[in-house]
């Protein structure tokens, strides 16, 4: 453990620097955490207006409708193949904007860190949000820093919050499906649920990788077609089918879905097989999923397929008419069977 | 990974499917014997398309399902303390015992990890010395060797913080049983090509000279099934009552003879109550002399209480074959994945749950 000796002070009551780990002096004690803020956080997100320290940033105005999205990030592991929480916090906010029709402008970012986590992991986080944020063309314009007893948190829970312009003439919702209309998606679904649950169990299927990826620009891509797209998401928790019975809370529907369509990677695939679970289920971190109206299929495949997030797009299942608000599946012996909502999380099989 | 798709190839079923409805003159009741299997009839809809007179019954092959709810609570308890670590298989964390579940024991503070291989468990034990490591191991002679092989690195390696909760089953005993049961109606069994895998199947051969009841070992991908279906019917059409072997791919006549050895130097053959079907002579496993001090339920002292299961379940017949899962009054009624009364609404290779996950609907199918 190092202590540089100008941080040194003999004016009560600032506690010593702890070197390198979190300690919970870093939530608390003002010139601990100003450091920290100077030294860790800034200069990977260095803009214009989180520059000045301020409680808030003050923004310029923006033209017509916003869009605003929360989420939290609480990883384990916070680091895993193809990302980590850090792209994860950022991917998610911006994707959320994405779905609902709106670029991306800025993000806030709020960490909760436990006591006792090493500087170093910190760092290689902030870093990948700064890395990824950049990507994206926003800016992380305010913040928050908070400490808890070792055990509170594990190790780093994120919180992002996003803001965005809506696209003009963006007309988005699930009130907006009608029978006929096709489900897309736009690519390998399972990648991320699986590559997290592999990491977590140090499980090692070959070329498994999280998906984590922003997918606004695939959006626009597919809005800028010209195709009649009435509903976006992006299927993370919850996986393709908790997207679909979304949906039908709001439209009185049957979804058809073909099994074979789905697309799933070959490392993917071997996962769900020895694990026993449900590809429909599983989390994704940079897909998309499209309702367009049954004319456009074609236009918007292009579109997607035009873009290298969208290389794997697939045409999935239809809407159908009925009242029953089942998502049902045809095999590929030619039955159909109920894709039901499963009571908790996916479990692994014994056998 | 290297994946079978030629076991999934729907031209090749649906030929075989046609095969079966050429052969079948007369009316056959049969039973596929393990949960997987169910889940793959179930799940790819070859249930659906069999031909009428074929009726498939699904047998008591789920370890979830047969394991008793005073076991379970065994589980509970010792989970439940503060210096232990409870690992087990992911789908045992769902299920019911008399009051609360795994999900619940470790929302209340309980350090129950899912693992995927008991030898996982002995590594915990090695990392964390100071805690209790408990490994619950259920399942058939398929899962058996793994958690012998555990028991016996255990053993080398004197770790004294690691024990099981032995809750194993045997297949064979519960064959029999059905074939004696007055109200069964089964004709003849597709075998558990994974349980087989391990332990062959001389003990087969024994049953079908016994019971005269054919028996084909049989893999869980839908070509498997299918093709295992149409040896069966051939057997019964023709008057036949022989083992044969649809799994030739894995399954030896002696199984695999260093996981037999194995089970046998750690565990012996003892009586056991199976949950829906009672007590069963010989048909479960314990740890024998020289592995009993890696036995939980002598380390913790858990004392067995009796409990009386909820009487509108009878998943008792469903395990016999006697009761369809659909024709059961609680089924997706009382009797739901969420609120199961029993095990078989539990797990997902469970018939109850199998049939509810995949429910038809009163939709015409698109052909």
């Amino acid at each position: 453990m190092s202590v540089d000796p100008r941080e040194w002070s003999t004016r009560c009551p600032v506690p010593l620097p702890s070197g390198d780990r979190i300690t919970l002096a870093h939530g608390e004690g003002v010139r601990v955490t100003r450091r920290l803020l100077r030294q860790e956080l800034l200069p990977a997100f260095a803009n214009e207006y989180l520059g000045p320290l301020a409680d808030g940033a003050t923004l310029p105005a923006i033209d017509g409708p916003l869009v605003m999205t929360t989420d939290s990030s609480v990883v384990s592991p916070l680091f895993f193949p193809g990302g980590d929480i850090g792209t994860l916090a950022v991917h998610s906010a911006i994707n959320d904007l994405a779905v609902c029709g709106a670029t991306p402008l800025y993000l806030s970012l709020a960490l909760i860190l436990e006591e006792g986590l090493e500087l170093d992991t910190l760092r290689r986080v902030i870093r990948s949000i700064g890395e990824a944020s950049r990507r994206c063309g926003v800016s992380v314009v305010t913040g928050d820093t908070k400490v808890v007893p070792r055990g509170a948190v594990d190790k780093v829970f994120i919180n992002t919050t996003g803001l965005g312009r809506l696209r003009p003439g963006a007309e988005l919702g699930a009130q907006r499906v009608r029978p006929g209309d096709q489900v897309l998606v736009s690519g390998t679904i399972g990648d991320h649920g699986l590559a997290i649950l592999a990491a977590r169990n140090q499980l090692d299927f070959e070329g498994l990788r999280s998906d984590t990826a922003p997918i606004h620009d695939l959006v626009a891509r597919l809005l800028d077609s010209g195709a009649e797209v009435r509903f976006l998401r992006d299927p993370t928790r919850g996986g393709v089918a908790g997207v679909l019975y979304e949906v039908l809370e709001h439209v009185a529907a049957n979804i058809h879905l073909h099994e074979e369509s789905l697309p799933i990677s070959e490392a993917g695939r071997g996962a769900i097989e020895l694990l026993g679970l449900d590809p429909w289920f599983i989390a994704n971190e940079g897909k998309l999923l499209a309702i367009v109206a049954p004319q456009d299929v074609d236009i918007a495949l292009k579109a997607l397929r035009d873009h290298p997030l969208g290389e794997g797009a697939a045409r999935i299942g239809e809407i159908r008419a009925g009242d029953d608000r089942q998502v049902l599946i045809e095999t590929a012996l030619g039955s159909v069977r109920v894709l039901h909502e499963p009571a908790g999380a996916p479990l692994p099989r014994i056998c | 990974v290297k994946l079978l798709d030629e076991y999934r190839d729907a031209r090749l079923a649906k030929r075989l499917l046609a095969g079966l409805d050429c052969i079948v003159t007369r009316p056959w009741t049969v039973m596929e014997v393990c949960g997987g299997q169910t889940h793959t009839l179930v799940r790819s809809g070859i249930v659906e398309r069999l031909p009428a007179n074929l009726r498939l019954i699904h047998g008591p092959g789920c370890p979830v399902c047969v394991t008793p709810i005073e076991e379970i609570d065994e589980a509970l308890d010792i989970a439940a303390r503060p210096d232990v670590t409870f690992c087990s298989f992911g789908d045992m964390l769902r299920v019911p015992g008399s009051s609360r579940d795994l999900m619940r024991v470790r929302a209340e503070g309980g350090d129950v990890r899912v693992v995927y291989s008991p030898l996982d468990a002995v590594e915990i034990a090695r990392r964390e010395p100071g805690r209790q490591v408990v490994f619950f191991a259920v399942g058939f002679e398929t899962t058996a060797p793994a958690t012998a092989l555990a028991a016996s690195q255990a053993k080398r390696e004197k770790l004294a913080n690691f024990s099981l909760l032995v809750s194993h089953v045997l297949v064979p005993p519960a064959l029999e049983m059905i074939l004696r049961s007055p109200g069964s109606k089964v004709q003849g069994f597709l075998a558990a090509g994974h349980v087989c895998t391990v332990m062959g199947f001389e003990d087969y051969e024994e049953l079908v000279r016994r019971h005269r009841v054919p028996i084909v070992v049989t893999g869980f991908e839908p070509v498997d099934l299918l093709e295992g279906l149409g040896m069966l019917v051939r057997q019964l059409e023709t008057g036949r009552a022989e083992v044969e072997n649809q799994y030739a791919r894995v399954v030896r006549r002696e199984g695999n003879r260093q996981a037999r050895n194995l089970l046998a130097e750690v565990y012996e053959v003892c009586d056991r109550t199976w949950r829906g079907l009672g007590l069963l002579p010989r048909s479960g496993l314990r740890l024998r002399d020289g592995y009993r001090e890696f036995d939980a339920r002598t380390r913790f002292g858990v004392v067995r209480r009796e409990v009386v299961e909820d009487a509108r379940c009878r998943s008792g017949e469903v395990l016999l074959g006697v009761l369809r899962p659909r024709d059961c009054a609680s089924f997706g009624t009382d009797c739901t994945p969420e609120h199961p009364l029993g095990a078989p609404m539990v797990s997902s290779e469970g018939a109850c749950a199998a049939y509810y996950s995949v429910g038809r609907s009163n939709l015409p199918m698109s052909r």
